[in-house]
């Protein structure tokens, strides 16, 4: 396998549930973990839904997917960021989202809530920053 | 004739919400289901569209879809009210005819 290792960008732009997007996008996410690259997952627009808590899902006869957003950690993903501005048209603020936790297993390095709330020049920089961003 | 007007589309993706509230006249209601919940919220930019429109039609929200996107009754904008399965039905049979905003 090759050594360079590469920016990846995960871009997550839908709503969980009402299509297949968010899910889709969160395999990806945990099989492209496997390959140790510099990988980064953001939410905008719609993609910001994906991470709000207390999602029950039981009376839609669908898979609840968001407790999995919380294990991103553990794939040795650092890099969780979500549009301010499309948190804000949404009426939300970082205390309606999940909290992901980050360990580094060698250092026992900790860290409580890896998800960040960035600006969007912020966003564009981290986009121009990758080598491939893969949009859902 | 009435008609039950049904969202199932996000706001802030679709302009779903946005031709039914221009289509739908005084006296109409209207369900918000799956993706179309996300307009029940207060605190959104479509907010104020949404809670003028209230002033002369009625607008539902389907609970299982709430819940499953993580949301209460609480954070919804006054006057919306929660109806179940069984309520969308009733509402459907209510009404002579109704309109999916797809």
């Amino acid at each position: 396998m090759s050594e360079v290792v590469k920016k990846f960008m995960y871009l997550n732009r839908k709503a969980p549930y009402g299509t297949i997007y968010a899910w889709e996008s969160l395999e990806v996410v945990l099989v492209g973990a496997a390959f140790d690259q510099d990988v980064s997952v953001m939410f905008v627009d719609d993609g910001v839904y994906q991470l709000t808590k207390a999602q029950d899902t039981k009376e839609i006869g669908m898979k609840n997917f968001s407790p999995t957003y919380r294990t991103l950690g553990d794939y040795e993903i650092k890099k969780v960021y979500v549009d301010r501005d499309s948190l804000a048209a949404r009426g939300l603020t970082q205390d309606d989202l999940v909290a992901i936790a980050w360990e580094d297993m060698e250092t026992e390095e900790e860290v409580d809530n890896i998800v960040e709330v960035i600006d969007s020049a912020r966003v564009s920089a981290l986009m121009n920053e990758s080598a491939a961003i893969f949009s859902f | 004739m009435s008609i039950l007007h049904t969202v199932n589309k996000s706001p802030f993706e679709r302009n779903s919400l946005e031709s039914c509230l221009k289509f739908a006249t005084p006296g109409a209601s209207v369900l918000l289901f799956e993706d179309g919940i996300y307009a029940a919220l207060s605190g959104t930019r479509i907010e104020p569209q949404v809670a003028a429109a209230l002033d002369q039609i009625t607008i539902h929200v389907l609970g299982p879809d709430l819940r499953a996107r993580g949301f209460s009754p609480e954070r919804l904008i006054a006057g919306i009210s929660v109806v179940d399965y069984a309520g969308f039905v009733d509402l459907a049979a209510e009404h002579d005819v109704v309109q999916a905003w797809l």
